[in-house]
């Protein structure tokens, strides 16, 4: 067995009214998700917006994930729905500039779907821990 | 004077590269011209400019100057300098060999930037003549000799040769050192210098005279209407500033690192917004009063505070690559050239 | 050459000054050589008789100096208009960026733009003047005498790849309007498309590493038009003047282009004014393509008031995941 095991840092933006509820009723029902994942919490996924990805990978981040109600189903009607227009656009950006795209990823998680919460963090980590650590979006100065 | 085959130069730049990292002008794709650490077969570029000037060696665009870690209540001061090794920059040309002298009185007149004048130490100027000066030239008008450049190592550029000349202590030495070379007369350099000086007497920008402008001019030039006009186009962009080899502001900063906090200094230009932004916020509110100050400074602040050196050494860039191009060209033949209108 | 000639549009100039219409005229200024045209503002005919010019080197956009023009209480401006200046003239409009009543915007013919940094990179340095009477333009030079090039080698990025000859906005018209071209604007950006990962973030290092953060790119865009800049806000924890590393480069350039995609018109003035030269359209018409592909075809600017691609939506939106995977199929 590996001593040093790479273990990713991954920063996942959770809309309140859906995905943060949806990580709340993962823990309450002990599905386990990487301990990797740092939740941060954004009223809206909308509320998110590129500089906020940039600057997690900035530091230290080595994927950012966002999750936010299903389309349809947002608190304020209609903010996923711009979420999804605008990180459709940037994740293609970042691709386009030659930067690993399994680092970035937006996931529809309800309140209800505490599981689908624990199999979507288990999956993108370790497609992340895959990837190993963030070298190309990394900004040396914030690892010093 | 010393003499070195075109043929050889590669043996040249491979003997002082051996004792110091030397950095030549090297042709980049679609025509840029960078200075590039040399490495044997590397080809001086025939340009005659490079995109940016040699001041960045000396006085980087961005460095750090401390670091900064606390530990309960304790804060520990590192200084992250590594001592610089020697180095050789060559094919540097007369306006930004003088641009060098424009930044030493700002940095090593009292208090001393010890950060400057470590690199200036142990750095080693090799200056070129220009043999095709551009029509953006303009260093006859402060008064520089493109004919003669000054610095470490003065060297001519013919067609079949490189003639060398130490100058200074550091550069006699360092010829002493290169056993590429072989000894010569100066008529060929001579006859060099003769066929630049005439092309110099061609160039468009020639007759642009600085007369005008100079110590103590302040009040004449302050509150002239013409400044309205020229600035009115300016975008506020920083691009004159940063292709300038004598512009030598800059902004300190701290940046968060991951353990504590890294004071870095960076280029900054008179042309932002938040230039010398201050509590009470931006002294100069409008970009008229930016303008002015960039151009003041160059044509009447600094030669008040420097016996009448002006700072600016007539190299061009700004004229080459202002997005609007205004550039100090113009903002002397519209103040100070006889008013026609 | 431009087929419409300074003396026309003095003549119109003329006329709009005399009748009390404009006060002003927003122009292009002629400089020590013939290609260092500065955007000037003219308040009187014999002004323009004496500086103002029109040729293959008056590529500047003024759409954007409109939003500081119409501030000033000075009664009316005259702007003109080539082609794709009117798009990012419709583009500010519909953000209500500046007054039109304040405007008189006469369009103008364009014949394509010359880029000088092709000139200078085929026949060096040492340009004194430039004649471009005819398609085939005459460099004089210090060092070569007189050289002969074709302009179509030499124009300008977007005009060589012009999207539209067509007039969107304009109070009066000189000359005749044209109609929208079928272009290659996106051959270079579906080559790059077509590389590797790693192809790609070469490509790109390479490029941006060059940035001195001159923020000439933003300052040049008609579509940057804010207050103040993210970049420009000590309070923003993101300003930094200079490219310390080259996460802050891909920052800042992702942040500019992402922030007028759907907005932008690919007027071409980011890559035009670069003093590093770095293809920044390549930027801009990647979020172009992909708002084209993602969400139909839309054109900033071609309709004043329309509704721009990232503050819409539509229930059946593509999901970023197969936006990114769109590429692998």
């Amino acid at each position: 067995m590996q001593v040093n095991e790479f273990k990713p840092k991954i920063v996942a933006f959770c809309c309140n009214w859906c995905s943060y509820a949806g990580a709340d009723l993962a823990g309450s029902n002990r599905l386990s998700y990487p301990a990797d994942v740092k939740i941060i919490r954004v009223p809206c996924s909308c509320r998110v917006n590129p500089m906020f990805i940039l600057r997690a990978f900035q530091r230290g981040a080595d994927g950012v994930i966002l999750c936010g109600c299903h389309p349809g189903d947002c608190h304020y009607t209609s903010g996923n729905y711009f979420t999804r227009r605008r990180m459709a656009l940037l994740f293609s950006m970042l691709d386009y500039l030659g930067i690993e795209k399994e680092r970035t990823r937006v996931e529809w998680v309800s309140a209800a779907e505490g599981a689908k919460f624990a199999s979507v963090m288990n999956d993108f980590v370790q497609k992340v821990t895959a990837l190993g650590e963030n070298k190309r979006l990394e900004d040396l100065r914030c690892k010093r | 004077m010393k003499k070195c085959l075109l043929s050889n130069s590669n043996a040249l730049f491979n003997e002082i590269s051996k004792n110091a990292k030397l950095y030549i002008p090297v042709d980049l794709e679609k025509g840029r011209v960078a200075y590039k650490e040399f490495s044997d077969g590397m080809v001086m570029s025939d340009a005659l400019k490079t995109d940016r000037s040699a001041k960045d060696f000396f006085f980087p665009q961005t460095e750090t100057l401390m670091a900064f870690k606390t530990a309960g209540k304790s804060i520990e001061i590192t200084d992250t300098r590594s001592e610089t090794e020697d180095f050789v920059i060559f094919g540097v040309r007369a306006c930004d060999v003088k641009s060098i002298e424009v930044l030493d009185k700002v940095f090593l007149a009292e208090p001393v930037d010890s950060y400057y004048q470590n690199r200036r130490e142990h750095g080693i100027i090799v200056s070129m003549a220009c043999s095709k000066p551009s029509e953006t030239c303009f260093c006859q008008t402060f008064g520089i000799d493109a004919s003669m450049p000054e610095g470490d190592i003065v060297c001519y550029k013919t067609n079949d040769a490189l003639y060398l000349d130490g100058k200074t202590e550091k550069g006699k030495a360092l010829i002493e050192k290169l056993g590429v070379l072989e000894d010569c007369n100066d008529d060929v350099v001579k006859e060099e210098q003769q066929k630049i000086k005439e092309i110099l007497n061609k160039l468009p920008l020639k007759d642009l005279k600085a007369d005008a402008f100079g110590k103590d001019k302040t009040d004449e030039f302050f509150n002239r209407p013409e400044w309205k006009t020229l600035s009115e186009s300016c975008l506020g962009c920083g691009t004159c500033t940063f292709v300038c080899p004598t512009c030598q502001c800059y902004d300190i900063k701290d940046f968060k690192t991951k353990t504590g906090v890294e004071r870095f200094r960076c280029w900054d230009s008179c042309m932002y917004s938040d230039f010398t932004k201050m509590s009470a916020g931006q002294p100069r509110l409008t970009q008229l009063e930016r303008f002015r100050q960039r151009f003041m400074h160059k044509l009447v602040y600094f030669p008040t505070n420097n016996d009448g050196m002006f700072s600016c050494v007539g190299c061009g860039r700004c004229v080459a690559k202002c997005p609007i191009s205004m550039n100090i060209v113009k903002v002397m033949k519209t103040l100070g050239g006889k008013d026609d209108e | 050459m431009q087929k419409i000639t300074r003396s026309v549009l003095i003549e119109k100039a003329e006329k709009l000054l005399n009748d009390g219409i404009v006060s002003r005229v927003l122009g292009w200024k002629n400089g020590d050589f013939s290609y260092d045209i500065t955007p000037a503002i003219f308040t009187s005919a014999d002004q323009m008789k004496k500086d103002f010019v029109y040729g293959d080197f008056c590529g500047a956009n003024f759409s954007k100096y409109l939003v500081k023009e119409t501030r000033k209480d000075e009664g009316k401006i005259l702007v003109f208009l080539k082609p794709c200046d009117t798009y990012s003239f419709n583009q500010l409009l519909t953000e209500h960026r500046f007054d039109r009543e304040k405007v008189y915007a006469v369009g103008i013919p364009c014949d394509g733009m010359i880029d000088i940094n092709k000139i200078k990179l085929a026949v060096g340095d040492g340009i004194v003047s430039v004649d471009t009477d005819s398609e085939v333009i005459k460099v004089n030079t210090l060092y070569d005498g007189v050289k002969e090039l074709a302009k179509n080698d030499l124009l300008l990025e977007r005009c060589a790849n012009c999207k539209s000859k067509k007039h969107v906005a304009f109070d009066e018209l000189i000359g005749e309007t044209g109609e929208t071209l079928e272009n290659n604007r996106f051959d270079q950006v579906a080559e790059l498309e077509k590389m590797s990962a790693d192809e790609r973030f070469a490509f790109w290092q390479n490029e941006l590493s060059r940035c001195i953060r001159c923020n000439a790119c933003r300052d040049a865009c008609p579509a940057c038009t804010c207050e103040k800049c993210v970049f420009d806000n000590p309070n923003s924890g993101v300003e930094n003047k200079s490219p310390a590393n080259s996460f802050e480069e891909q920052m800042f350039h992702i942040i500019r282009a992402f922030h007028v995609a759907g907005r932008c018109t690919d007027c071409g003035e980011c890559s035009r004014v670069c003093p590093q030269h770095i293809p920044l359209h390549l930027l801009n018409r990647k979020f172009i393509k992909d708002i084209n592909e993602f969400y139909g075809e839309y054109q900033a600017g071609e309709e004043v008031g329309s509704r721009a691609p990232l503050v819409n939506y539509t229930k059946e939106d593509i999901e970023p995941i197969d936006a990114v995977n769109k590429g692998d199929k």
